[in-house]
């Protein structure tokens, strides 16, 4: 008989992780109260600290696996591919944040509480083993980010932004509940594992459970921003402060494609026959609307809230593609995703200062000549988005393009990279915009010591992996070998 | 089947030749003072160029094998190796990348005085990149250099063009890309149908079925095509030769565009013999309408500079006619009018680049009559004009003859009509010449023009020595790719059904 303390060691353990994003996020809340207002920065490498030791205790569960709390709890190489990706996209977001949350006057401890909240609600989707875990991880990721969403309360595009956050989330997931609540009456159990045990047996030519599937994809079409499911995300991302757009068009996107593989790779896997033809009729529709519509933009954040459309398109070409090599695609990709995109969220940040928005394209006129250092951090992030070579991009954009080829849709891979050609358009404007436009005046950056570290890691991770992607592709390819 | 010759040299001298230019870019990120940075480029360019003296030394030009070959594996996963290797044909454009880089930079002295330090790094990463290109034999690491030579060219035209660069420059970016994202697909394909491999060597000895070859084909020619330019993608030369920096126009006339017709030899022709067989009609009747409309448009052009950007689209006509004759003369000949072009259009540009930094104008009639004010340089310019024409004695005559003989011999009414382009071509060329250096000096402007100064001289005068020496002693071009091209045709002539003997008879009369 063990004794409570081993009892209690072997129930924490798997959880671990998320047990000390947890604790570090009440802690936060507590030690608001007595830190002066000046002095919140404090909390935000706190909370940074926090997130690094989470990452070690990772590290040292790296190679575990396993299924607890009653098979609700997943612990694999899968989930803990996505945790360090979620460690990455909360740990630049909180760098991100410290000092724009001072130049925006809304720098309050709740802030990085709720960031690592969803971030615990992240990990909770990667590991869920269980349409109920599942489901309470999202909406925990989700309540904490329409939270930050509209964190500058007396703004009225912040609130714009977190009420129709809000109300459209609230629908997708009233759908999402739907399609569960189908799933669960035809297979009488809401566990992946016993889904796909009774898919395997069923009839799958019943349309409760082809309804079922539609639902889980809308609703999750939706957290992944995939068209048409994807209105909310312009005004979202415009009126949100820019940190927390920079953190919500990487972390719940990253948390969606997690769930995204788990359920239509491993639990509907018996209905991919149907599935890829509806996830790759969205990928091309979410290409489609999300480079083409950016072409128009003129604000940065709606431009590159467009992109991240498209970008959750050349992800779903992945999925489309499925087996190992689609998954671990698609894992590759939203990795180097969160790195150039947080990056170049960064660099918007840098233009932010008090009574001056530099949210137009058009702010960042002669940033070349003005500001060396971040127009030369832009030009990065903008050749890696479009995915040209020697930047991490291309390399995510390869493979992507690659798994499909192999899973036979060729014709995928050429619109794909088609739109790819298109999208250079709008990120080239940007680089002509800063290089080849003469400055409106001195510009002023907003720089700061956190955000330059921010910067520095996304830039070195985005030309590391562009020239040597091996490690992280093994580590991803690695990762799915167990569960697909 | 062709080999890679590892372990030639002690060191790797390939490698060297792509990370040196590199290293320079790197260093000059720390120098401020703008003369400064202009002897470091130029150091580095010149170090590049010496590197080409060992490469050609210790070049074996009677084997066919791809030698001072390098091979690591990079991306093991993907089957993805640093492989690296030249033959007789692309180590001529290694030869010339290196040359024409010095030449920009030298000319590129006192014409760039705006962010002068960060032209010089978009110079030296463009250097890396084309010699990649054309060293690389490993697919994915030549798309990866093929694209990545993309970024510094978009800027050079973009920061130092003209008026009209913005539009200029996104429009050669985005031509290019479309074509060769078609062509990532491609290679994609290929490496699935020749069992997981990029390796081109292994490629080449693999033979696709029909149907996928043709498909194949078409993708990889969306690339080099648009590279060329081929007729109808060429619209993005003439825009993006007008607005360039000079240093920019002479890289983009000289190598640049020859990388298309570089990848017809390298991968379509070997990899696709049954699609380039089934595809040489279409391309030698776009040859041909590039020879032909090249020329006429470059009659009607009152710029200096889009007049010759066109007559690169006649002249680039001509070597793809040559390639697709698919015998040794006509694809001898290609090859060798590339390097002509690349020697002949440089020196052109460099031509119009120094009468501008006097003159801020390149519009054809704001000349008239400057022979006299500046002898030198009409001695110069009638030079690189007549060698454009192709006079005998001169390189461009050499070349073009050898393309005929081989479009002759299996085309007979394309050689034909391709010939009135030479005649078109002399005329454009020598009313050019005659516009700009003779008569009266109706614009007061001209009076006291200067002439060429000693760095402008250095800089043309290995040019003006290649017109002479290759069209003298073509040998030495046609010794080096012998091997290499005996050994492509006999690789797209193995597939061939019936392949016409290549007439013994003109063997006499060609210098092999």
């Amino acid at each position: 008989m063990p004794s409570m303390y081993q009892q209690f060691q072997q129930a924490i353990l798997p959880v671990l992780p998320e047990f000390v994003v947890i604790i570090v996020a009440l802690t936060v809340l507590i030690f608001d109260f007595f830190v002066e207002k000046k002095q919140k920065a404090a909390l935000g490498w706190y909370s940074l600290a926090g997130i690094m030791v989470a990452a070690y205790a990772s590290t040292k569960l790296m190679n575990a696996s396993g299924t607890f709390f009653e098979g609700t709890f997943l612990l694999d190489p899968f989930s803990t591919f996505f945790k360090f990706v979620f460690y990455i996209v909360c740990g630049l977001g909180i760098l991100l944040s410290i000092n724009y949350l001072k130049v925006e006057d809304i720098h309050r401890g709740e802030y990085y509480a709720l960031m690592l909240f969803a971030t615990t609600g992240m990990m909770m989707m990667a590991s869920a083993g269980d349409l109920i875990t599942l489901y309470l991880g999202l909406e925990l990721m989700a309540l904490s980010v329409y939270i930050l969403a509209g964190f500058k309360r007396r703004d009225n595009r912040s609130n714009e932004a977190a009420i129709k956050y809000l109300v459209l989330g609230a629908f997708s997931s009233g759908i999402m509940l739907y399609g569960m609540s189908l799933l669960y009456g035809l297979s009488g159990t809401t566990n992946l594992a016993g889904i796909l045990a009774f898919l395997h047996k069923t009839d799958l030519t019943n349309p409760i459970l082809f309804l079922s599937m539609i639902m889980l994809i809308v609703s999750f079409g939706f957290k992944v921003a995939a068209a048409p499911f994807h209105m909310w995300v312009p005004d979202v991302y415009e009126g949100a402060p820019t940190s927390v757009t920079a953190f919500m068009s990487a972390g719940p996107k990253v948390a969606g494609f997690a769930v995204l593989l788990r359920v239509f790779l491993y639990a509907l896997e018996p209905l991919q026959a149907n599935s890829t033809a509806i996830i790759a009729g969205l990928a091309v529709l979410t290409m489609a609307v999300g480079n083409i519509v950016a072409l128009s933009q003129t604000n940065i954040k709606r431009m590159l809230a467009y992109s991240s459309i498209a970008h959750a398109g050349y992800a779903l070409v992945g999925l489309a593609a499925g087996g190992p090599e689609g998954a671990a695609s698609v894992m590759l990709y939203v990795c180097i995703y969160a790195f150039m995109n947080m990056g170049a969220f960064g660099v918007v940040i840098m233009l932010r200062k008090a009574g001056e928005r530099g949210e137009e394209i058009t702010d960042f006129a002669g940033l070349g000549k003005t500001n060396k250092t971040a127009a030369f951090l832009m030009l990065i992030f903008m050749f890696s988005l479009t995915g040209i070579p020697l930047f991490a991009g291309f390399m995510g954009k390869f493979y992507i393009f690659k798994a499909a080829v192999q899973a036979g849709l060729l014709w995928l891979a050429v619109v794909g990279v088609i739109f790819s050609a298109i999208s250079a358009y709008f990120y080239l404007r940007v680089i002509m915009v800063m290089y080849m436009k003469e400055p409106k005046g001195s510009i002023e950056l907003q720089t700061s010591p956190s955000l330059a570290l921010a910067l520095a890691i996304s830039v070195t991770a985005v030309i590391v992996i562009g020239v040597y992607p091996t490690d992280l592709l093994n580590f991803a390819r690695a990762s799915i070998s167990g569960i697909l | 089947m062709l080999e890679l010759k590892l372990h030639q040299l002690e060191y790797p001298l390939l490698s060297l030749m792509i990370f040196i230019p590199v290293l320079g870019a790197f260093l000059l990120l720390f120098i401020r003072n703008a003369a400064f940075v202009r002897l470091i480029a130029l150091a580095f360019s010149i170090i590049e160029l010496g590197l080409c003296m060992p490469l050609l030394m210790s070049f074996d030009s009677s084997t066919p094998h791809m030698q001072f070959g390098e091979s690591i594996p990079w991306i093991e996963a993907w089957n993805i190796n640093y492989r690296l290797g030249v033959d007789g044909i692309s180590i001529l454009f290694v030869a010339l990348t290196t040359l024409l880089t010095v030449i920009s930079i030298m000319v590129s002295w006192t014409a760039i005085q705006d962010r002068v330090r960060e032209f010089m790094i978009a110079m030296l990463f463009l250097e890396a990149a084309i010699v990649g290109v054309f060293v690389s034999l490993d697919l994915f690491l030549f798309y990866v250099f093929w694209e990545a030579m993309l970024i510094p060219m978009y800027l050079l035209i973009g920061i130092w063009g003209g008026p009209n660069r913005l539009y200029a420059a996104v429009k050669f970016f985005l031509y290019t890309l479309v074509g060769s994202v078609l062509m990532l697909v491609a290679i994609i394909a290929v490496y699935f149908a020749a069992g997981h491999t990029f390796d081109v060597l292994a490629i080449m000895n693999y033979k696709f079925d029909r149907t996928f070859q043709l498909w194949a084909f078409a993708a990889f020619f969306a690339a080099f095509a648009v590279k060329v330019p081929m007729f109808p993608v060429h619209t993005w030369l003439p825009d993006a030769h007008v607005e360039a920096p000079t240093a920019g126009s002479i890289i983009l006339a000289g190598i640049l565009i020859k990388m298309g017709a570089y990848g017809f030899l390298r991968f379509s022709l070997p990899f696709f013999p049954d699609a380039t067989i089934a595809w040489t009609p279409a391309i030698m009747a776009l040859s041909v309408i590039a020879i032909i409309y090249g020329a006429y448009m470059a009659f009607a052009q009152t710029d200096f500079k889009k007049l010759i950007a066109y007559s690169s689209v006649s002249h680039m006509g001509f070597v793809t006619l040559g390639i697709f004759a698919l015998n040794l003369q006509g694809m001898e000949g290609g090859i060798l009018q590339m390097l002509n072009h690349g020697v002949s259009t440089g020196a052109l540009f460099l031509a119009v680049g120094v009468i501008y930094e006097r003159t801020h104008t390149r519009l054809i009639a704001d000349y008239g009559g400057i022979a006299a004010k500046v002898p030198v340089y009409a001695a110069f310019l009638l030079i690189v004009t007549l060698s454009s024409i192709g006079l005998p004695g001169m390189n461009g005559f050499i070349g073009e003859f050898t393309i005929l003989l081989g479009a002759f011999l299996h085309y007979k009414p394309y050689a034909v009509i391709a010939s009135l382009g030479i005649i078109l071509g002399a005329g454009y060329m020598l009313w050019l010449y005659q516009r700009i250096a003779f008569g009266k000096i109706t614009n007061p402007h001209n009076e006291h023009l200067a002439d060429m100064n000693t760095r402008e001289v250095i800089a043309a005068l290995p040019l003006v020595a290649l017109v002479f020496f290759i069209g003298l002693y073509p040998n030495a071009a046609f010794g080096v790719m012998h091997a290499s091209v005996a050994n492509l045709l006999q690789q797209v002539n193995a597939k061939m059904q019936a392949a016409p003997a290549i007439a013994q008879t003109l063997n006499g009369i060609l210098p092999h």
